[in-house]
């Protein structure tokens, strides 16, 4: 085991399957010699060359189609949007071609890709370069979604993500990018659909994503001094998402929060509130809560970000508030 | 404007060129009586009058190299190695047709052949196949990839995004676009300060030529020497092919309020099949009877793709869910 952060988790991972596989290669703006803006790509264009490691045109739209064509002959594309809000000029290619291609020819074209951004509230990076997007990603037939929390997550995913013949998007939030965690020597995969729990508790349940992971965390550590027993769990995969792992623990607990930075309407809150409600009704001894981004673009100055989104403080208030029904 | 040159092919190979644009044509015409009987569920847009293209360009190519084909795509489909069966069996939403029922006309996909896909959507087919050059670059194999688009793309983000790609890359990709003279129902001449989309092509950077596309032969010539390019690692191609769609957009959409009755029979008389016939007569290349040998053949075998079309299962509900995902 070492320490690694989060980047270097998933500089690691990437450069593995780089050696490992001579058809995986990186398209983006400034990936090649400069090695990304989040230092996605650092010493790889030394090592592996401009054709895997190609600097691109401005053109999100453009080099999401053209990977969706390499991937349906044998190339192993890995997209680097920067920013995941640049997507959005791609996504047009991507829900009608690169989700629906494997399905329309009838399983006969598979569609080895992975998108990669950062996400997420924080920086005063403003509304263009803020985003989290999972829900509508999650809410297309044929893609995968990823939004890991830590280093250990962050590099066993994107392997799988790398190796996997779906469409993956592997969604980084800029607050994560330092965060420092326990990394095994040995090569490890961790396979999508398997939430995990974080942190064992007993009075409720509180799902998080993301950087909200780490927040909720926090909030734990507070109410911990009061007794407060909660359980953490972190879902990794939007979609496929785990609700298996969060039934079990809400039989346990009978409370859930779910805690996450995006908006709330068709959520991914959402999504887990209707389906532990439809399973784990007789388990539930309180209303599902939810505490989300509030539903506004992203604003800049400092005071004005820090309220769109929820803190320990905030989420503190809601477990006890949850506590309290 | 390319025009024919004096043809090296042998008669063989030029039998096999009207063959091919005969059982487009035919294949087509069963479509559409299909489309008027109400066999086929969905939308049929034909290639009536551009057949030339997609045969003189797929004629080059190998089994292995690969096509990214439009909403226009029966053509291509066919050309590139598509049985009218499989074709037909498609249109009507069978279990044998090419995508299983998933897809229709504009969702035909057949890889074991190189047919990567017709598409619903304009403009996509320019990005794509610029990619699938970016693989065969990237794992050093000398395989081709082709572009089918038609004027309607060329104004689109898709088409300056894709040919600038494949230019500066060097990729080994053909941009065919077929100028049939309207996006839909829209005047190429009304949304284009330029005549020519290849002097777009020719700014960024790839040998870029006007073709007649309703001349086989000279379509067959330029794709010849853009494959070879193309494999010889000279990089991409950019050939606007001019040509005609002499029926309606789309089966069963009024024909009528943007274009002429008069232009449209003009073009018919420019049919490609008909003046490839006439060449090959006059050239005392192929006797007639062996041309009407061909197109009797021909006859046999689209009426033999709607016997088996018609008499195909359909798709099995069950099954609705599968491929959603590779595993």
């Amino acid at each position: 085991m070492r320490e690694l952060t989060f980047s270097t988790a998933t500089r690691e991972a990437l450069t593995e399957e780089m050696e490992r596989d001579p058809a995986v290669f990186v398209m983006g703006e400034g990936i090649g010699e400069r090695g990304g803006n989040w230092g996605t790509t650092v010493g790889l264009f030394e090592r592996f060359g401009p054709m895997r490691l190609r600097d691109t045109p401005i053109v999100e739209r453009g080099f999401t189609g053209l990977c969706t064509g390499a991937a349906l002959v044998g190339g192993r594309p890995v997209v680097d949007f920067m920013f995941l809000d640049f997507l959005l000029d791609g996504m047009g290619e991507i829900i009608n071609q690169t989700a629906k291609l494997q399905y329309m020819s009838n399983g006969r074209l598979t569609m080895p890709i992975v998108f990669r951004g950062c996400i997420g509230v924080g920086h005063s990076a403003a509304t263009h370069h803020s985003g989290n997007y999972y829900p509508m990603l999650a809410h297309v037939p044929g893609l995968r979604v990823v939004v890991p929390s830590s280093p250990y997550d962050a590099k066993g995913l994107l392997k799988t993500a790398i190796r996997s013949n779906d469409p993956v998007f592997f969604l980084e939030h800029k607050s994560v990018l330092g965060v420092k965690g326990q990394v095994p020597d040995d090569e490890y995969l961790i396979p999508f659909g398997e939430a995990a729990v974080v942190r064992e508790g007993r009075d409720a349940t509180v799902v998080a994503i993301g950087w909200m992971v780490h927040q909720t965390l926090k909030s734990c550590d507070e109410l911990a001094k009061d007794g407060v027993s909660i359980e953490v769990i972190d879902p990794r995969t939007i979609s496929p998402l785990d609700t298996d792992t969060m039934l079990a623990s809400v039989k346990k607990t009978g409370r859930l929060l779910i805690v996450d930075e995006d908006y709330g309407p068709c959520s991914v809150g959402a999504e887990i509130a209707a389906q532990v409600t439809a399973k784990g009704f007789d388990d539930l001894d309180a209303p599902i809560m939810r505490i989300n981004g509030a539903f506004t673009p992203v604003p800049y100055a400092p005071p004005l970000e820090a309220a769109v989104v929820p803190n320990p403080t905030s989420i503190a208030l809601a477990i006890r508030d949850l506590l309290a029904e | 404007m390319l025009s024919a040159p004096s043809t090296s092919l042998s008669t063989s190979e030029l039998l096999s060129l009207y063959r091919k644009m005969v059982q487009i044509r035919r294949t087509e015409e069963q479509l559409a009586r299909a489309h008027q009987s109400g066999a086929i569920p969905g939308a049929c847009h034909t290639y009536v009058g551009e057949e030339a293209i997609a045969t003189g360009v797929c004629a080059n190519l190998r089994a292995d190299d690969v096509i990214f084909s439009t909403h226009r795509g029966h053509g291509h489909a066919l050309a590139k190695g598509v049985t009218p069966r499989a074709m037909m069996a498609e249109l009507f939403g069978r279990v044998t047709g090419v995508s299983a029922g998933r897809g229709g006309s504009m969702h035909l996909f057949s890889p074991e052949v190189g047919l990567m896909g017709t598409s619903g959507v304009v403009g996509p087919s320019i990005l794509l196949a610029t990619g699938a050059a970016y693989t065969f670059k990237l794992l050093g194999t000398d395989r081709v990839s082709v572009a089918f688009f038609g004027d309607g793309a060329v104004n689109n983000g898709a088409f300056h995004e894709g040919v600038n790609m494949g230019a500066i890359w060097d990729l080994p990709v053909l941009y065919i676009c077929e100028n049939n003279q309207y996006a839909t129902e829209v005047p190429f001449a009304s949304v284009s300060k330029t005549t020519d989309v290849a002097e777009r092509a020719r700014a960024y950077g790839l040998p870029s030529y006007v073709v007649d596309g309703n001349d086989v032969l000279a379509v067959h010539a330029a794709a010849a020497e853009a494959v070879r390019r193309a494999r010889a690692g000279e990089g991409p191609t950019f050939l606007e092919c001019k040509t005609y769609r002499t029926r309606s957009h789309s089966e069963g959409m009024r024909d009528a309020g943007y274009r002429t009755a008069e232009e449209v029979e003009e073009w018919k008389n420019r049919s490609p099949i008909t003046k490839l016939r006439e060449y090959l007569i006059s050239e005392r290349l192929a006797p007639e009877e062996e041309l009407a040998r061909v197109e009797a053949e021909v006859e046999a075998e689209v009426d033999d793709a709607r016997q088996f079309a018609t008499s195909s299962p359909w798709p099995d509900p069950a099954t609705v869910l599968d491929h959603v995902y590779s595993a």
